[in-house]
Parts: C-alpha cells; sequence; structure tokens
C-alpha cells in the first residue's frame, strides 16, 4: 500500500456564491487538516460540518460513479470524490463548472444539460418484433459501443468545451456520446435519425477537435474519438466499425 | 401549499423506482419525485450482476435458484416470494435486455452469466453460472438503460425533491410531502397511490458501500407514521470493503476466481466452507474475516485481510473487473496486477424494510392486513426475499421483479377500483413544522458529533458480531442521541438549495431506522444469517423462526415488537452447510 499517512493542513480556496445572501459571486479561503488518502470530497464535507455549513455541492456515491460532483478543481473538471489529497498540493481552487448556470456555490443547473441529452433519443429504438428470449450479440458487436456505455452524465466534458461556453444551443460533447453508444449498437435501429438530428446547425459539426472533454472524462471515455466516429457516420452514412 | 396531483406517486428513482414507472408510462398520470437526479441513484453504484436461471452455460432452474435463496436467508425468506423471485427474475431479465441493456455475451451472443456468492446447482452440489452481467457495472447500465426508458416513455420527474412526510387519511394513503432543494419550498403530492422506492440505510455505520444518499428516509418517514418496519436487525456486510473507507469490489471478483487472505497468505475460507470456499454467502464470509483477525491473522496485526486477483492475469481483470480494480489503485494506490487488496467487510444491504406482499402492497401486522393505496419496493421493502441473508445479485431483481409487480398490480387492480382518498386537512402541516423549526433554531449542537456518534456506535456495537451487552450500549447511545437531536442546530438557515437542511433531515432518518434495527437486534436471542450474537450462538427455529415487526412507540429506543410467522412453502429448514 503506498503511504498514505500523516495529517497536512491546506488552503481550499472556493467560488462561492449565495444568491439572496450577496449578489455576486465571491472567493473564500478556507483551511482543513487532511490526511494524503482523503478524497477532495471529504475535504469538502469536513469544511461544511465543521467550519460552515453553508457550503454548497452536490455528492452521493464518493467513489466516482453517479456522476454528482463534477467541479472545476485548479482549473481542470474533475469529480470530487475521484481526488486525492496527495495529489493536489497544499493550494487549491474548487470552483463550479462553466457553461452551466450556477444555483448556489458548486451548485449547477443540470436541468438543460439533460434536455440536450433528451434531444438525441437516448434509447434504444428497435420496433421489430421481440424474440422470447434475448436478441443476440456478438461479443465483437457489443464491444463496439462498450466505451460510450461507461457515461455517468456528470456534464464534466461538456463543462470543460470552449465551444460549449460559446454557444449553450450546442448539444455538446455528452449529448454526442449517449448518441454514439445506440448508434453503434447493433440492435439499435435509430441510428438515421440520431445522425440527422446531429448534423444540423447545433450538432456534431460545431465540435473544433479541442481534446478537453477527453481529458476532463472522469470515466476515461474518448470522447473526441466517440465524436469524430459519429462526424464519420453522418459523412458516409456507414455505422458499421472502422 | 404548492399541490399537485397525480394517480401515481412513486418515490424515488433508482431500478425499482423505475421499474415501478415502466409499467405505467401508458395510461396513468404518474409522477416519480427524486432527491437525486434519476441516474445518481445508488442502483448506479452495483457491480456484480443480476440473478436469473437462464441456463445460458450450463444447467440452471428457478428452483434451484430459489432455494439457493432461501437457504442463503437462513431460512427466513418467505418462502411464496421467494418463488416469485426466482421464476420471475428470467422474464425481467429478458425485458431489460430488449430495452437494450448491454450485457456481457456468451461467444454465441447470448447473455453471459457468471458464477456469485451462495448460488448453486442441483439443491447446493456447487458454483453455478447465473449471474447475468455488464463488466463490473451492471448497476450502473440498469439505472441508465431505464432511465432510458423513462426518457422515451416521456415519464414527468420532479429531481431534487425530497419526500419528507407520508401522508395516511382514515386508513388509506393519500400522498407524500416533499421538500424542494431548489427553493426550499414545501410540496403536497396527492396520489391515489404511493409507491416508496428509497433505497437503504447503509448511511447509519461508519464502514459503509452504501452512497451519502442512503439514508432510510422512506422506512424512517412510513415508521414515523405508523407503518411497521420488518427485519431491520437483518443488515448485511459485505466481506469485500477498501480498508477503511468501505467501498466495494464485488463478489464477482471471488465470483471469477479470486483469493482471500490472512496474514499466513493462507485461504482460509476453505477451512471454514469446503465447498464454496470464497464463495460461501456473505454472511459468513464476513464472520471468517471477523475471526481470522480476532484470532491475529489480520494483515500486519490489523484489522484486515487481503483480496487477491493478482493470479487471474491482466486480461481477465481488464474484461471483467475494470472498475473495481480502479477502486483499489485509486482510493488505496495499490496495483491488483501484482498486489493483494486489503479488505474489510463493510455495511451493505438492508434485508429489512418495509413490510410488502408478493404484489409490492405494504402490509400493516401479522395478518398481513394491507395499508390501501401504499406500495413499497425495491430496497426499502421487506417482502421478505432475502430473508436473513441476502445472496449477491439477488437485490437487483428483487428491483425488477418486484418494482414491476408492484406497477402491475397497481396499473391492473388498484387503480381500476380506487378513488382518490381526500388529504388530511392542512397536509403539509408536521412537514412544515419540521423544517421551519430547522431553519429557525439558533443554539444547540450542530450535526457533525451526532452523525458521527451514531456510526460510530453502530459499527461498533451493531456490527458483524453482537452480544446483549453491545445491544445494551446502543440502546443507551441511541436514546441520547435522540434526544440531542431533537435541539440540533443549523449553520445555515437559508433556503436556496439547502443541503445542509437535507442532511440533518436525512440523519434524524437514520436514527429511526437504528432505533428499529437496535431494538429488533436486543430481542431476537438467536444467531441467524447476518444476525450473529456470541451469547446466542444457535440458530432457534423454535422461537425465532419468524419476522420482527418493529412499530415506533412514544418510548425513544423501544419500539413495540410483534412477530409474523415465516411463509414456509418447499424447503423445510435445514442447518446451513457451504
Ligand atoms: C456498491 C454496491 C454494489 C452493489 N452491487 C450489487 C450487485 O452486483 N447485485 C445486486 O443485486 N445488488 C447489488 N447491490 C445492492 C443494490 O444495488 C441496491 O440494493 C439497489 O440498487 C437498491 O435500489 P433501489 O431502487 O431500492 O434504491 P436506490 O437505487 O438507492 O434508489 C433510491 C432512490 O430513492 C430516492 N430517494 C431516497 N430518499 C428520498 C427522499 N426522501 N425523497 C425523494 N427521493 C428519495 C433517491 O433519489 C433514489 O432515486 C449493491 C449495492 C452497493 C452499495
Ligand atoms: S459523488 Fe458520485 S461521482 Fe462523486
Amino acid at each position: 500500500m503506498a503511504a498514505t499517512n500523516g495529517t497536512r493542513s491546506v488552503q481550499v480556496k472556493i467560488k462561492r456564491f449565495q444568491p439572496g445572501e450577496k449578489p455576486e459571486p465571491y472567493w473564500q479561503e478556507f483551511r482543513v487538516q487532511v490526511e494524503g488518502n482523503d478524497r477532495l470530497l471529504d475535504t469538502l464535507n469536513k469544511i461544511k460540518w465543521e467550519q460552515d455549513g453553508t457550503l454548497t455541492y452536490r455528492r452521493s456515491c464518493a467513489h466516482g460513479v453517479c456522476g454528482s460532483d463534477a467541479m472545476r478543481v485548479n482549473g481542470r473538471n474533475r469529480l470530487a470524490c475521484k481526488l486525492l489529497m496527495q495529489d493536489l498540493g497544499s493550494r487549491i481552487s474548487v470552483e463550479p463548472m462553466l457553461g452551466f448556470p450556477v444555483i448556489r456555490d458548486l451548485v449547477v443547473d443540470m436541468d438543460p444539460f439533460f434536455a440536450k441529452y433528451e434531444k438525441v433519443k437516448p434509447y434504444l429504438i428497435n420496433n421489430e418484433p421481440l424474440p422470447r428470449t434475448e436478441r443476440l450479440q456478438s461479443a465483437e458487436q457489443r464491444e463496439r459501443y462498450d466505451e460510450t456505455t461507461k457515461c455517468i452524465l456528470c456534464g464534466a466534458c461538456t463543462g470543460s468545451c470552449p465551444s460549449v461556453w460559446a454557444n449553450a444551443e450546442w448539444v455538446g460533447p455528452a449529448s454526442i456520446v449517449n448518441a454514439h453508444r445506440f448508434i453503434f449498437d447493433s440492435r439499435d435501429r435509430g441510428g438515421a435519425e440520431r445522425l440527422q438530428i446531429l448534423s444540423d446547425r447545433t450538432g456534431v459539426w460545431r465540435c473544433r477537435t479541442i481534446f478537453n472533454c477527453t481529458e476532463a472524462c472522469p470515466r476515461g471515455i474518448h470522447v473526441t474519438d466517440a465524436i469524430e466516429e459519429v462526424k464519420r457516420a453522418i459523412l458516409y452514412g456507414s455505422t458499421e466499425g472502422d | 401549499m404548492i399541490y399537485h396531483k397525480f394517480d401515481v406517486v412513486i418515490v424515488g428513482a433508482g431500478g425499482a423506482g423505475l421499474m415501478s414507472a415502466m409499467q405505467l408510462a401508458q395510461g396513468a398520470s404518474i409522477a416519480v419525485v427524486s432527491k437525486l437526479y434519476p441516474t445518481r441513484s445508488h442502483t448506479g453504484a452495483a457491480q456484480g450482476g443480476v440473478a436469473a436461471a437462464l441456463g445460458n452455460l450450463e444447467e440452471d432452474h428457478w428452483k434451484w435458484h430459489m432455494f439457493d435463496t432461501v437457504k442463503g436467508g437462513d431460512y427466513l425468506v418467505d418462502q411464496d416470494a421467494g418463488e416469485v423471485l426466482a421464476r420471475e427474475a428470467i422474464d425481467a431479465v429478458y425485458d431489460l435486455e430488449h430495452w437494450g441493456l448491454p450485457f456481457n455475451r456468451t461467444p454465441d451472443g447470448k447473455i453471459d452469466q457468471r458464477r456469485f456468492g451462495g448460488h448453486s446447482r442441483n439443491f447446493g452440489e456447487g458454483p453455478v453460472r447465473r449471474s447475468c452481467y455488464a463488466a463490473d457495472r451492471t448497476g450502473h447500465m440498469i439505472l441508465q438503460t431505464m432511465y432510458q426508458q423513462s426518457v422515451k416513455n416521456q415519464v414527468q420527474f420532479f429531481n431534487e425533491y425530497m419526500m419528507i412526510d407520508l401522508l395516511i387519511n382514515d386508513g388509506q394513503a393519500c400522498g407524500i410531502v416533499a421538500l424542494c432543494l431548489r427553493d426550499g419550498t414545501i410540496h403536497t403530492f396527492h396520489g391515489k397511490t404511493i409507491v416508496l422506492a428509497t433505497g437503504g440505510y447503509g448511511r447509519a455505520w461508519r464502514i459503509t458501500s452504501n452512497a451519502l444518499a442512503c439514508t432510510g428516509d422512506g422506512m424512517a418517514v412510513a415508521y414515523r407514521r405508523g407503518v411497521p418496519l420488518e427485519d431491520m436487525e437483518m443488515y448485511q456486510f459485505h466481506p469485500t470493503g477498501l480498508y477503511k473507507i468501505g467501498i466495494l469490489l464485488s463478489e464477482a471478483a471471488r465470483g471469477e476466481g479470486a483469493y482471500l487472505l490472512n496474514n499466513e497468505g493462507e485461504r482460509f475460507c476453505i477451512r471454514y466452507a469446503p465447498t464454496m470456499q470464497e464463495l460461501a454467502p456473505r454472511d459468513m464470509v464476513s464472520r471468517f474475516i471477523v475471526q481470522e483477525i480476532a484470532e491475529g491473522r489480520g494483515i500486519n496485526g490489523k484489522d484486515y485481510v487481503y483480496l487477491s486477483v493478482a493470479h487471474l492475469g491482466k486480461e481477465q481483470i481488464d474484461a471483467k473487473l475494470p472498475d473495481i480494480t480502479d477502486f483499489a489503485r485509486n482510493y488505496l494506490g495499490v496495483e491488483p496486477y501484482y498486489e493483494p487488496v486489503p479488505i474489510q467487510p463493510t455495511a451493505h444491504y438492508a434485508m429489512g424494510g418495509i413490510p410488502t406482499d408478493v404484489e409490492g402492497r405494504v402490509v400493516m401486522d401479522e395478518q398481513n392486513t394491507v395499508l390501501p393505496g401504499l406500495y413499497a419496493a425495491g430496497e426499502v421493502a421487506c417482502v421478505s426475499v432475502h430473508g436473513a441473508n441476502r445472496l449477491g445479485t439477488n437485490s437487483l431483481v428483487d428491483l425488477i421483479v418486484f418494482g414491476r409487480r408492484a406497477g402491475k398490480h397497481i396499473g391492473a387492480k388498484w387503480l381500476p377500483e380506487s378513488d382518490f382518498a381526500p388529504l388530511p386537512s392542512d397536509p403539509d402541516a408536521a412537514a412544515t413544522e419540521m423544517v421551519e423549526g430547522l431553519l429557525s433554531r439558533t443554539t444547540g449542537e450542530t450535526q457533525e458529533s451526532i452523525r458521527a456518534e451514531l456510526r460510530d456506535m453502530m459499527m461498533e456495537y451493531v456490527g458483524v458480531v453482537r452480544n446483549d451487552e453491545r445491544l445494551q450500549t446502543a440502546t443507551t447511545k441511541l436514546v441520547e442521541l435522540k434526544e440531542r437531536f431533537k435541539s440540533i442546530r443549523l449553520m445555515d438557515r437559508t433556503r436556496t438549495f439547502n443541503t445542509e437542511l437535507m442532511e440533518v433531515i436525512e440523519l434524524g432518518n437514520l436514527i429511526e431506522c437504528s432505533e428499529a434495527t437496535i431494538a429488533g437486534a436486543l430481542a431476537r436471542k438467536e444467531s441467524r444469517g447476518a444476525h450473529y450474537r456470541t451469547d446466542f450462538e444457535k440458530r432457534d427455529d423454535v422461537n425465532f423462526l419468524s419476522h420482527t415487526l418493529a412499530y415506533r412507540s412514544e418510548t425513544p429506543g423501544a419500539p413495540d415488537l410483534r412477530y409474523k410467522p415465516v411463509v414456509i412453502t418447499e424447503f423445510q429448514p435445514k442447518e446451513r452447510k457451504y
């Protein structure tokens, strides 16, 4: 086991927004004692529970699977529950993700994000008669879309994308990832509909291949590659593996 | 008062809630109320798989699955319910596949299946491949798939609304009261039917695999309104949580062949369970570990042992166990390709909960008297299909089978025959008073000490090993905490997204659930499944082959306890050997 013992003091600078109390966002610094293998989320909890109960953020699973706590940490979108304090230095800045309206402190409004997700028809479309048991799918066919099934809809990719910051209408990387998940599923018959949706003005072509999304994804999804695959599918009309 | 009216109000958007919603999406007016965005629900954390006797790789039968469930539950399972679970698992899994769930596949394109603890062929002869899975993120795939289907069916969600009260009028459930986190407003949902699908309460223990949101809200809210809680003393500790953090390393690891090792490098499970070895049921494996540690065979003399997957090889690990090996890397800095992973038992799953019949209807007493209009499904409910110990992969089965049955029963039977019961006068009075009380109090202690002391107490005294003395200590402490909670103070007295308010209400709920747990454990003077007492080491079928029903009383720490017989159809209680 890596050595992780020993407490130390860190300074956490948090961008606060307390509607009703103060009209403008402001920065506030907290000093906290942490252990090396504490998560950033543990540190936020410590601040909230011991120092300032008004500090506001979302969280649930605390191990990187529910997608609640995406936030901008030292300038990059991360899940607070996947970051260990030992990897963060002693001065840490935390702010809400960019490109989302802020509700309070680190909590952003996710409704527009989910609305865009819904736009790409993120569900299996297949009206053929159902077999009595399972539909067959080969291991290779299953592998074809494996990567994009991992998405936890945390918004880290979308919130890191300069094209999203520039144009709030754009569907953004997360929606395309979820479209990809079905477009390349051999059981799905809705690929053409989705490609149609994604080929319009607010669709894939606004992606400038900046790779921020891929870097931000806490699930290690190669988001930009997935977007490129969707672009190619639109251009060449094929969803076969390449 | 902000008022909403729906035929069906489903509280909870995890696997159970969404499965019920799917059955009702065409036809009835339904609302799904959830304190989290649906995809944040704890179902998404389930790893290993969902059991169904599909027999895709080797012979299997639902009856074997039923037997394993009953035996695994140390014969506290209601066997009529166990039969439904095992039989209907098969079609429920096909439903999931038809909705697009990306299961792993066999070479001939069918759903792949793997071994899991306690699941056997031919009534206990040896392990069988019964768990259908999608890598080690089966719950994630289930939750995503059901949410996708809800989007398709345009289900109406009230996200980040927290239920804080349940409304019962003249013996019929008729609504809930919820706090809207976004702006702090109180909403009354008037419903012909209420479905509670709010999940478990693992956060009552210090070391747990459960999400911060798993605070037993549905159980506590119902308990306060006179609904009994069943078999709460039956709480499962999963053997393999990451040391000190509790994050789960799925039994799938052992299903794929991982070993448990003590400080001598010995596979100690073989000594205790020669046939099933590491794949004996969880209550037993957790006890094996505790025993090894007690006898000085923990690693470095500490309170943990090793889980080793290294011998499976990189390829197998990456294909079958990618996420959980990442957890070990990320949180403990251990590389499972080469190093064993430090693990200890972690509070994991509530076998108990709100009593229901096999249609998901909440029942109020020993005679199974139905409370009209109220249903419960998922971890919040106790059907009881898990008895004294749940088998791995049987919770996801529970969600989809009984979530589905509840939904179908509501649609086909209850809605056509029933009418809206009127709301009680001032329906949101109690909820408003609680919230306003919390928001206005300016003196008293803040939440942290109470929470920490509760979780430490439950870990120390209401864990894997119990006895009279420990449980008495727990009762005293609980009464003290309940009293202190009455004058708890918030630092945050604003209304917009007040998560401190939410946490404090959750803490109050954890205290209620803990009360029923401790009282049930103290009164159950035997050892059965997850409930193990050093002062009563044997199972006692003469006195305790029955379900505990705990009713909240006015005396803190002392709910009224009643007992309901277990339904036995086919399998007579026998000693459990693995
Ligand atoms: C780490 C882990 C791994 C697991 N792996 C497996 C596995 O491999 N196989 C298996 O069978 N089981 C597994 N389990 C168990 C299983 O995942 C859970 O028992 C199951 O998912 C619970 O589902 P649920 O729908 O009952 O509740 P949850 O999924 O917990 O959902 C509860 C819902 O209720 C809502 N809610 C709660 N309180 C309120 C309130 N007050 N107001 C409004 N809404 C509220 C929440 O927002 C959420 O939507 C695992 C559990 C854990 C912790
Ligand atoms: S809290 Fe669930 S992803 Fe961080």
